[in-house]
């Protein structure tokens, strides 16, 4: 055991300070969920890009840097600590990205990796339908062979990104007769495609960030199946498999958050202090931050030796997601009358984001497969309880 | 960056963790909690013919020189079975007390430590009451600015019942006339350092009672059977253990950095250890209070062997540092300005 960074993660974690200190959009963005503020994200990717800081455990080939996952959680370190905007292709670079790496021809990754490093194609997921949620293997929308060409039709919902995003990949049924989740085809679909109609989804805060899509006989090339028809199961296992799942939501989010908590609590202790609760809470997010800052470093060494990904991996999700919802339920505690306040509201001063933060927090525990679901995979798979 | 045990301290760790789960059964707990001392003078003979009694103890006074970080592993172990002898005061608390205060005391019991032929333990006036007082050849007790290494013979020990019939605590009443080895500064040293060290112990075996829980309660639940299938394919009962399960994953990090902190002699070392025994007290209180559940009425039995482990889960809670204690050192440094917050304050 060592827990000292080397020489050259030290010059690294310097190289991307100075790198991003020069960078970073002093102003910051508007958000994605709207269409001037997805330009401006995709803008930030392009430049991300230029600086190979894209993704930087992509292979240098592909504009990455080839890093372990030790210096990626330093990146993120540093991401978070500067301030620098979200990342408006998460699904393609953290999860799509992976998987094409692995399951994908040379002329797949050829064509769809530098456009997805540079920003230049963006990628919404499309999995879930409206009978297939929690239950993922009851999909239904249907892929039909037609030559060297398939047939989309169906419905697919709660697509992030969809509404400004280029690409949508997921699952499609392109065995008529098959059941669960057998016949089932991973594929990758250009959203301009005649026939695709995208419904955006207002959230909780009035914007866009989900849609729905509709496929009425949507016709894509073969060459946009990604893995063997049928096996679109197992492809789509690995892209939520735990590493893309650890790089979906670092420890540096949930460490600046639990800061800027810390920082909350401090300037309004003569306050905050009335409910005893608080104080507690406020402890209880920098001490859970902290451990999951620690888990994800002892889990990437172990990777980083060839160490396998246990079941215990699935106690990641319900871990980060229940300690943001309580780090922004301490926040808007703290901020009393003002919590509801939106920060434009001339009377708002001291709010922060913690209002949009709040809201977010509440989709945690229900996206990339609700919590109810994970402790099922946690009492069965890693405990060996009864099904 | 290496956060992971090497191979050699996993290899230890499960030969002894063997031996642990052979030797030390419920019904030998048991017997001993009939017994006048509680304690089996088999059993501590046959861990120090293993050598786990010096493993701690320099190798120039004959010990294998281990640190923390090796013994952490194993007090888990000790914490999975139980363990009613002073295992880890010894080896993690009391040996580290001797080397600090050097010189004859040292010289003179760790060698028996590593031998065998002595046992040494540490109490703090802090936790009021000292473990193991009545077998100890030697008790090191801090007591305000004083630190002594008593006899036998130079103190009374009245003994006090616990919930946990295997441990057995003593209030200390040093005899008039005896001088501590330690005072003022250099005996505050000292009680600090006992502290982080019963504190890590203590996280440790909390691990160990945990996890011993969870299995207890997945075999239990996987074998009893209502409305025609095993309660433990219910949903309900699934979720209890997988809350556990949540928080013993996130409190293991917790306790092996703090080991490594008292190691390097981190200047974190203190805060490290508080976050380690509160995150392992909350994981083995919460298996406590949910393998009780899921045993139903059997679990409220004295027959039906899951006390034995709430008990001692219960009991590590208050001592060697109460939440009081350790909550307070956390807060005291997010108050202070120049605390490390933030995805860039984890590690030094």
């Amino acid at each position: 055991m060592d827990l000292s960074y080397s020489q050259k993660q030290q010059d690294f974690r310097a190289e991307v300070r100075q790198w991003l200190a020069e960078h970073v959009p002093a102003q910051p963005l508007q958000t994605f969920d709207t269409a001037e503020g997805f330009a401006q994200h995709r803008e930030w990717e392009a430049t991300l890009n230029s600086g190979r800081f894209g993704m930087v455990t992509w292979p240098e080939a592909l504009g990455g840097r080839g890093c372990d996952l030790i210096e990626w959680l330093i990146f993120e370190e540093e991401y978070y600590r500067a301030g620098a905007p979200l990342r408006v292709n998460q699904n393609g670079i953290f999860l799509l990205g992976p998987t094409l790496m692995e399951y994908g021809t040379e002329a797949q990754k050829a064509r769809f990796l530098p456009r997805m490093a540079t920003g230049e194609d963006v990628w919404a997921q499309g999995w879930s339908e409206p009978n297939a949620g929690s239950d993922m293997a009851a999909i239904r929308a249907r892929a039909e062979r037609k030559g060297d060409k398939y047939v989309i039709n169906g419905q697919k919902i709660w697509s992030t990104r969809a509404v400004w995003a280029d690409w949508v990949f997921g699952m499609f049924r392109t065995d008529p007769d098959s059941q669960r989740h057998r016949g089932l085809t991973f594929i990758l679909v250009p959203l301009d495609s005649p026939g695709v109609t995208v419904r955006p989804i207002p959230q909780l805060d009035g914007l866009p960030g989900f849609a729905e899509i509709f496929f009425d006989d949507v016709e894509v090339s073969e060459d946009c199946r990604l893995g063997d028809e049928g096996a679109g199961w197992s492809v789509a296992m690995a892209t939520a498999g735990f590493e893309r799942g650890l790089m979906l939501r670092s420890p540096a989010r949930f460490q600046e958050t639990a800061k800027r908590l810390v920082e909350l609590y401090r300037e309004n202790r003569a306050s905050a202090d009335r409910d005893p609760a608080i104080r507690e809470a406020v402890m209880q997010a920098y001490l859970d931050a902290e451990s999951y800052c620690l888990s994800t470093y002892q889990t990437a060494c172990r990777l980083s030796q060839g160490g396998k990904i246990g079941a215990e991996s699935s106690t990641n999700k319900i871990f980060w997601s229940e300690l943001d919802q309580s780090m922004h339920a301490t926040a808007m505690s703290i901020l009393g009358a003002r919590a509801e306040l939106w920060p434009h509201a001339p009377d708002a001063a001291g709010v922060g984001s913690w209002l949009d933060g709040w809201l977010f927090s509440q989709s945690g525990p229900i996206y990339a497969g609700t919590n109810e679901i994970q402790r099922n995979i946690i009492a069965e798979r890693m405990l060996g309880m009864p099904r | 960056m290496d956060f992971t045990f090497s191979e050699d301290q996993y290899l230890f760790r499960d030969s002894v963790g063997e031996f642990l789960r052979n030797e030390v059964t419920p019904e030998r707990i048991r017997a001993g909690w009939e017994s006048p001392t509680g304690r089996d003078d088999a059993l501590w003979q046959a861990l120090t013919e293993l050598g786990v009694t010096g493993l701690t103890v320099p190798e120039s006074h004959g010990g294998l020189g281990m640190s923390a970080v090796d013994f952490v592993l194993l007090a888990q172990e000790c914490g999975y079975v139980a363990l009613p002898e002073p295992l880890v005061n010894t080896a993690l608390v009391a040996v580290p007390v001797l080397q600090a205060v050097g010189g004859e005391l040292a010289a003179t019991w760790l060698p028996k430590v590593a031998d065998g032929s002595a046992r040494v333990v540490c109490g703090l006036a802090n936790n009021q009451l000292a473990e193991d007082a009545h077998v100890a050849d030697l008790l090191l007790w801090c007591e305000g600015d004083a630190l002594f290494a008593l006899h036998p013979g130079q103190f009374t020990a009245r003994a006090n019942a616990s919930v946990d019939p295997s441990r057995r605590l003593y209030a200390i009443a040093i005899e008039p006339g005896v001088e501590p080895v330690l005072t003022g500064a250099a005996a505050n040293a000292v009680g600090g350092l006992a502290m982080r060290r019963g504190a890590l112990g203590a996280a440790a075996q909390c691990l160990g009672l945990a996890q011993r829980m969870i299995d207890m309660s997945v075999a239990y639940t996987s074998d009893r059977q209502q409305f025609g299938k095993p309660i433990g394919s219910f949903q309900a009962v699934k979720h209890h253990m997988a809350n556990v399960a949540v928080r013993l994953e996130y409190a293991k990090p917790a306790v092996a950095r703090a080991a490594y902190s008292l190691f390097t002699d981190d200047p974190g070392a203190q805060r490290h250890v508080a976050h380690a025994k509160l995150a392992a007290c909350d994981a083995a209180n919460l298996a406590a209070k949910h393998s009780i559940q899921v045993h139903g009425a059997m679990g409220y039995t004295w027959e039906v062997d899951l006390h034995i482990f709430m008990k001692k889960a219960w009991a590590l809670a208050g001592t060697w540092g109460d939440s009081g204690f350790h909550k307070a050192c956390v807060m005291d440094y997010l108050m202070y300005d120049d605390a490390r917050l933030g995805a860039t304050g984890t590690f030094s």
